[in-house]
C-alpha cells in the first residue's frame, strides 16, 4: 500500500532544463515581485488622481540601496545580519519548488504544499527575531503583531491548501496543478471558490496590506511590518524588501495558478517557458490591479479586528474542506 | 546481545544511584554522571539492537519481586522509548556534571537522577502487571524526590511536588485497576497471557479498562484537563530532570496507552480512539495558547510540552481509528508519524529546558521579562537552544518540520477512509496542528527573541557568562539530533516502521521511505529536507556573494555600528525594551476567552488633582483556567468535607464509644 | 529619493506645503521621492523649522542614523536661516548651524512646487 515515491529530484536529461526552469521562476519572482508592488502603487496613484512613480521605481529604489551603507544597531548579534538572508533565501527556495511558469521545476516531487507554506513561516520568523534583536520598543511591537497575525493567518492558509490537496488526492503543488488542468470542472466547485476567498485574505494578511497592515504609515503606532524593519538600511534594507516582495509574486503566483492554471508551461520547452512567463505576469497584474483597487477604497481594520478578519478566512477554508469531503 | 546490553544497562544504572548516595561529596557528582552515561550507553546499544533487527526479547525470573517474578520483554515498540530515553538520558547526564559542579548537589540529588534514568529504562521493557506497576510506582518516586532536591525549602516547589504526587498516584490507582481487572479476566498477570486472552474480553469490560488506564496514562502525558502538574512541576525541577521529565516520562504516558490500547485490548473500538484524539486536540490548542502567554521560560516549556503531547495523541487516536475502521496501512503512517513526533519532541524539548537551565543557572532568573541579551553573553547557549527552538517551530530543515509534515501528510492521507467521523476527527486534527503550528512559533520566537536578543533587562542578565564544557556538550547532543533528523530523517523511518509495526495490533504493512517521500494508492507526497536545506544554504551564499560584488566607494563597504533607532529619543534604555508580557499581549487579547488573563490595574493621583497621577501599578497574571474551574472547586468541596469531618471528634470519649457500638452493629446487621 | 522629515521646530507651515508637495498637484512622488518612516531607509534628512534646543540632539542623532551617502535638506526659512525665529531663546541656530546644507528651499513656507523642484534636482529626474 504505502509505496515508494522515487523521484525526490529529477534525473536524467531533464534535469539541466529543471534546474533552468526553477532558476527562471526565482528570478522572475526577484524582478516581479517589486514590479508587482510598482503597479498596486500606480494603480493606487492614479485612484487618488495622481501620476505617481514609475512601475520599476521599486527596481530603481533597490539598486540604490545596494550601494548604500549598511548600518548595524550596537548590541545587535548575528541574527539581524543572517535575517534577511535567511527571508530572501526562503522565498527564493519557495519560489523555486513552487509551480509558477513551469509545472516542472526542480525537486517537483519534493514541492509539497505544506513545505512552502512553511518556508513562508521561516521568513517570518527571521524577520520577527531581527526585529526583536537590537532591542528597541517599536522592533519588538512589530515582531508581536506580526507573529500574533501570521499565528492566526497560518491556520487559515494551512487548512485552505488542505483543502486542495484533499480534491487533488495529493499535496504535491505541481500535482495540484496538474490535476486542476485536467479537472477544469474543479475550478467551480463550492470548495475551490471557498478555498480561494480564504488564501485572498490570508495572502492580503502575510503580505501586509491593507486592510490588515498599511504599509506606507509613518505613525510608528500603527505598524505592524513597518515597525519591525525600521533598523535596516542599505542593502539589509534592499534584502527585506526584495524578499517581501517575492513573497508577494510568490503568494499572487500561487493564487493564480492554483484557481487559473491555464498558459503555465508543461513542457521543459523555451517557448513553452516563455509562454508560462508571460502568462503569470498578465495573471498575478491582474490580481495586484485588483487587491491594489480594493486597497485604495477600504480603510485599514483596527489591529484587534484583524484576527476577526482571519479567523473568518480559517472558517472560509475549514468549511471548504468539509464541503469537499461532503460532495465527494 | 540485546539483552545482556540492555541488562547490563539498568544495572550500571543502579549503580549510578547507588554510587551518587554513598561516594564522598567530591566523587559523587561525576562518579554517578560517568556511569549514568556508561548505563545509557549500553541501554541504547540494547534497544537500538531490537529495533534493527526487529527481534523482541523477553526474560522472567523468579527473583527480586515476591510471588510474581519479574518479566522483561523488549519489542521494537517499547524499545524506541528506551532508546529515545537513553539519548535525553545521555545528554542530561553529562549536563549534570557542569549543572552541579558550583555547589555540590546533595546525595539525594545524585542518587535520584540515576535511579529516575533507571525507571524510565526499565518501564517499557516490564512485560507482566507487577513488574510494571511496580517499575511505574518507582519511576513517580524517584521523579517525585528528584523533583524535589533543588529547591526543597521554596514554597512553589512544595506545591509542584504535592500536585505532581496527587495526580500521579491516583493515575496510578486507576491504571492498577484497569490492569487487575484485566488480569483477573484473563486468568494471568503477564501481559503475553493478557493479550492472548484479548479475544473473549466483552467490550463494556474492555472500555471500562481502557478509559481507567486512558485516565491514569493521560494525566502522566499531561494531557489536558489532567495536565495541573506539569506546567507547576517542570519549572520548579532542577533542570535535568525537568528534560527527562519532559523529554522521558510523558512519553510513557503515550507508551502506556498504545501497550494497552492496541497491544493487551487489541485495538478494540473507535470511539476509544477519538476519545484519545479529543484529548490531544484539546492539549494541543490549549498549551500551545498557554505556551504563547507564559513569560517564565521552563512554565512556557512545560506548556509546549501539553502541546506536544497533544499532537501525539491526536496521531495516536487517527492511527487508533484507522486501525479500528479497517485501514491498516494508513493507521500505521500516522501512527509512525506521532512517533516520529515523540522522538523529535524528547530531542528538542530535552535540549530546550537544558538550555534554560543554563540560562537560569548563569542568569539566575528564568523570568523572560528580566532577561535579554544572553546571545552576547553565551553565544554558544545561544545558538544550541536557538536550535530547539527553531525545531519546535516546525522550521524546514529541523527536525518538528519533518515530523509534523509527515503527520500533516498522514492525516491527509487519512480522508482516503470512508468513515465520516473519522474524517471529522482528522479535519479537527489537521486544523488543530495549524492552530498550533503558528502559536507555538509565536511562543518561542518570544522566547528566543525576547530572552536572548535584545538588550539585558536585569543585572543578572547583563552578568551573564558562558556555561562549561560538559553542559554545552549536553545541549549539543540533542540538538545535534535535531539538525540530523532534520535533513535526513529517512535514518530513523526504517526503526519507526519496526516500532509501528509492533504497536499496532493487526500489524501495518512494512513501509518504506525512502527520503520522506510517500505514495498511497490515492494520494501521495514527498519532501526532501536536505535539498531544501541545500537549497536555503546555496542561496544565503549566492546573495550574500553578489551584494559583495557590488561596486560601492571603499569607506561604505564594512557595515556601520550605531545607536539603535529609537526615534532620535536620548536615554534609550533596556526599560523601553518590549518584554515577554507584552510580546504576548496581542494574542493574549484575542485569545481572552480561553486565557482568561487577571488584570489589576492601580493609579494613585496627586492630591491636587485627579488629572495628574502619581503612580500606576499593573499586574497580570495568566492561571490555568482549567485549574481555576475544574481542580479548585473539588479541592474546595474536599477541604469542606474535611472541615465536617472534623466536626465529629470533638474528644469526648463518650462519643468515640457510641461510635465504636455503632460500627459494631453495622458490621453485624451487614454480616446477618 | 527616500527621505526622512525632521520637524526641529516648525510652526507646520511647512509641513502642510510638503504634505501638498505629495497632493495630486504637483505630485512629487512622480519623480521617486518618497518620505519614510525611519532615518536608516532614507538618503537624507528633510528638516523643516529652527532648530531648537531640544531638538538640536535629536537631530544629530537623526543624520546619524542615516546611512551614507545622504544629504541634508533644509526647507524653509527657518530651517534655511532661522527666519523670524533667529537669535531667539531656545533657539540653537538654522540647520545648518548643525548639519551639512546640502540644498536650501527658501519661502515661508516655500510653496509645493518649490519643494518638487528641489526634490527633483535631488533625484535628477
Amino acid at each position: 500500500m504505502i509505496g515508494v515515491l522515487t523521484v525526490p529530484l529529477a534525473t536524467g536529461p531533464g534535469l539541466l532544463t529543471r534546474i533552468g526552469a526553477s532558476v527562471l521562476q526565482v528570478v522572475a519572482v526577484g524582478v516581479g515581485g517589486p514590479l508587482l508592488l510598482g503597479l498596486m502603487g500606480k494603480i493606487r496613484a492614479r485612484a487618488e488622481g495622481r501620476i505617481g512613480p514609475p512601475i520599476i521605481q521599486g527596481l530603481l529604489d533597490l539598486r540604490k540601496l545596494v550601494r548604500k551603507e549598511a548600518i548595524r544597531a550596537e548590541h545587535t548579534s548575528a541574527v539581524a545580519a543572517l535575517a534577511p538572508l535567511v527571508l530572501v533565501a526562503s522565498a527564493a527556495v519557495a519560489a523555486a519548488v513552487t509551480p509558477l511558469v513551469t509545472t516542472r521545476p526542480v525537486i517537483g516531487g519534493g514541492a509539497d504544499a505544506f513545505a512552502v507554506v512553511y518556508l513562508l513561516l521561516m521568513g517570518s520568523v527571521a524577520l520577527a527575531l531581527g526585529g526583536l534583536d537590537a532591542g528597541t520598543a517599536f522592533g519588538g511591537m512589530g515582531s508581536s503583531r506580526a507573529m500574533t497575525i501570521g499565528a492566526i493567518s497560518e491556520p487559515a492558509l494551512l487548512v485552505a491548501v488542505l483543502a486542495l490537496a484533499v480534491q487533488a488526492h495529493t499535496s504535491n503543488l505541481p500535482g495540484i496543478v496538474t490535476a486542476s488542468l485536467s479537472h477544469p470542472e474543479w475550478l467551480a466547485s463550492p470548495e475551490r471558490l471557498l478555498a480561494l476567498a480564504a488564501l485572498v485574505v490570508v495572502v492580503i494578511a502575510e503580505t501586509g496590506r491593507i486592510p490588515v497592515d498599511n504599509p506606507s504609515t509613518h505613525l510608528e503606532l500603527t505598524m505592524i511590518h513597518e515597525a519591525m524593519i525600521l533598523e535596516y538600511a542599505g542593502p539589509d534594507l534592499a534584502l527585506v524588501t526584495v524578499g517581501e516582495a517575492m513573497r508577494l509574486g510568490l503568494l499572487l503566483g500561487l493564487v493564480a495558478n492554483l484557481f487559473f492554471p491555464w498558459g503555465i508551461a508543461v513542457s521543459g520547452g523555451g517557448f513553452a517557458l516563455l509562454v508560462g512567463l508571460v502568462v503569470l505576469g498578465a495573471k498575478t497584474a491582474a490580481i495586484a490591479v485588483l487587491v491594489a483597487l480594493v486597497e485604495v477604497s477600504t480603510a485599514k481594520l483596527r489591529l484587534f479586528r484583524v484576527p476577526e478578519l482571519l479567523a473568518g478566512g480559517f472558517v472560509l477554508a475549514a468549511v471548504a474542506v468539509t464541503t469537499g469531503l461532503v460532495t465527494r | 546481545m540485546s539483552t545482556a546490553a540492555y541488562l547490563i544497562g539498568l544495572g550500571i544504572a543502579s549503580a549510578a544511584a547507588l554510587l551518587g548516595a554513598v561516594l564522598p561529596a567530591r566523587r559523587r557528582l561525576l562518579g554517578a554522571a560517568v556511569l549514568s552515561s556508561a548505563a545509557c550507553l549500553a541501554a541504547l546499544a540494547g534497544a537500538g539492537d531490537v529495533l534493527v533487527s526487529g527481534h523482541a526479547f523477553s526474560l522472567h525470573t523468579a527473583q527480586v519481586l515476591p510471588l510474581t517474578g519479574v518479566d522483561l520483554s523488549l519489542d521494537p515498540l517499547g524499545a524506541i522509548f528506551v532508546v529515545t530515553t537513553a539519548v535525553v538520558g545521555l545528554a542530561v547526564s553529562c549536563y549534570s556534571v557542569g549543572y552541579g559542579a558550583h555547589q555540590t548537589p546533595s546525595r539525594t540529588a545524585t542518587a535520584m537522577l540515576p535511579a529516575f534514568l533507571t525507571t524510565l529504562l526499565l518501564v517499557p521493557a516490564a512485560a507482566s502487571l507487577a513488574t510494571f506497576m511496580v517499575a511505574w510506582e518507582l519511576m513517580a518516586l524517584a521523579s517525585l524526590l528528584a523533583l524535589l532536591t533543588e529547591h526543597r525549602r521554596r514554597r512553589e516547589t512544595r506545591d509542584a511536588a504535592q500536585w505532581y504526587a496527587v495526580m500521579t498516584h491516583i493515575g496510578a490507582a486507576a491504571i492498577l485497576l484497569g490492569l487487575v481487572l484485566l488480569a483477573a479476566h484473563a486468568g494471568g498477570q503477564s501481559f503475553a497471557a493478557i493479550a492472548a486472552h484479548r479475544r473473549h474480553l466483552s467490550v463494556p469490560l474492555a472500555s471500562v479498562v481502557f478509559l481507567l488506564t486512558l485516565f491514569g496514562f493521560a494525566s502522566k502525558a499531561g494531557a489536558v484537563p489532567l495536565h495541573v502538574w506539569l506546567p507547576r512541576a517542570h519549572p520548579e525541577a532542577p533542570s535535568p530532570v525537568s528534560a527527562l521529565m519532559s523529554g522521558a516520562m510523558v512519553n510513557l504516558g503515550i507508551y502506556g496507552i498504545l501497550r494497552v490500547g492496541e497491544d493487551l485490548l487489541g485495538g478494540g473500538e473507535l470511539w476509544w480512539w477519538l476519545v484519545v484524539a479529543a484529548l490531544g486536540v484539546v492539549s494541543a490548542v490549549f498549551g500551545a495558547l498557554h505556551a504563547a502567554a507564559s513569560t517564565d521560560t521552563k512554565r512556557l516549556l512545560a506548556y509546549s510540552t501539553v502541546d506536544n503531547i497533544g499532537l501525539v495523541l491526536i496521531g495516536v487516536g487517527a492511527a487508533g481509528a484507522l486501525a479500528a475502521g479497517g485501514e491498516q496501512a494508513l493507521a500505521g503512517l500516522v501512527l509512525l508519524a506521532a512517533l516520529f513526533h515523540l522522538v523529535n519532541h524528547a530531542l528538542f524539548k530535552g535540549c530546550l529546558f537544558l538550555g534554560a537551565g543554563a540560562v537560569q543557572h548563569a542568569a539566575g532568573t528564568r523570568d523572560l521579562d528580566r532577561l535579554g541579551g544572553i546571545a552576547r553573553k553565551m553565544p554558544a547557549t545561544a545558538v544550541l537552544f536557538g536550535i530547539g527552538a527553531l525545531s519546535i517551530s516546525a522550521l524546514p530543515g529541523l527536525n518538528g518540520f519533518a515530523s509534523e509534515w509527515l503527520l500533516l501528510e498522514g492525516l491527509l492521507h487519512g480522508f482516503a477512509s470512508h468513515s465520516a467521523v473519522t474524517e471529522a476527527a482528522l479535519l479537527a486534527g489537521v486544523a488543530t496542528l495549524a492552530i498550533t503550528g503558528g502559536l507555538t512559533a509565536t511562543a518561542f520566537v518570544k522566547a528566543l527573541g525576547v530572552g536572548f536578543l535584545g538588550q539585558p533587562r536585569s543585572e543578572g542578565a547583563g552578568d551573564a557568562r558562558e556555561v562549561g564544557p560538559s553542559m554545552l556538550a549536553g545541549m549539543g547532543l540533542l540538538a545535534g539530533g535535531c539538525v540530523v533528523l532534520g535533513v535526513v530523517p529517512g535514518v530513523v523511518l526504517p526503526a519507526l516502521d519496526r516500532a509501528t509495526t509492533a504497536g499496532l495490533a493487526a500489524g501495518a504493512p512494512r513501509a518504506v521511505l525512502p527520503g520522506l517521500g510517500l505514495a498511497l494508492a490515492s494520494v501521495r507526497g514527498a519532501i526532501d529536507p536536505a535539498l531544501l536545506v541545500g537549497g536555503l544554504l546555496v542561496g544565503i551564499v549566492v546573495i550574500w556573494g553578489a551584494l559583495r560584488l557590488v561596486p560601492r566607494s571603499a569607506d561604505l563597504r564594512s557595515p556601520r555600528r550605531a545607536a539603535a533607532w529609537g526615534c532620535g529619543r536620548e536615554l534609550q534604555t533596556a526599560r523601553m525594551e518590549i518584554t515577554a508580557t507584552s510580546f504576548a499581549e496581542p494574542l493574549q487579547r484575542v485569545f481572552a476567552d480561553v486565557l482568561r488573563p487577571d488584570h489589576d490595574l492601580e493609579v494613585t493621583h496627586t492630591a491636587e488633582s485627579r488629572y495628574f497621577p502619581e503612580a500606576i501599578s499593573f499586574h497580570q497574571r495568566v492561571d490555568d483556567a482549567i485549574e481555576r474551574v475544574v481542580y479548585r472547586p473539588v479541592m474546595a468541596a474536599v477541604t469542606w468535607w474535611g472541615r465536617l469531618a472534623r466536626r465529629v471528634p470533638n474528644g469526648s470519649v463518650h462519643r468515640y464509644l457510641a461510635f465504636g457500638f455503632a460500627a459494631l452493629v453495622l458490621v453485624l446487621v451487614v454480616l446477618a | 529619493m527616500q527621505l526622512r522629515h525632521v520637524d526641529a521646530g516648525s510652526c507646520n507651515g511647512c509641513e502642510i506645503e510638503i504634505a501638498q508637495a505629495f497632493a495630486p498637484v504637483s505630485d512629487a512622488g512622480r519623480f521617486g521621492a518618497r518620505l519614510v518612516a525611519s532615518p536608516r531607509h532614507a538618503d537624507g534628512l528633510l528638516v523643516t523649522g529652527v532648530v531648537t534646543k531640544n531638538m538640536a540632539v535629536p537631530l544629530q542623532m537623526t543624520f546619524e542614523a542615516t546611512p551614507r551617502p545622504r544629504v541634508v535638506v533644509a526647507c524653509g526659512d527657518c530651517a534655511v536661516s532661522g527666519g523670524v525665529f533667529a537669535g531667539a531663546y531656545g533657539v540653537v541656530g538654522s540647520v545648518r548651524d548643525v548639519l551639512p546644507v546640502d540644498v536650501e528651499i527658501p519661502g515661508c513656507p516655500p510653496e509645493p512646487s518649490e519643494i518638487t523642484e528641489a526634490l527633483r534636482r535631488l533625484t535628477g529626474r
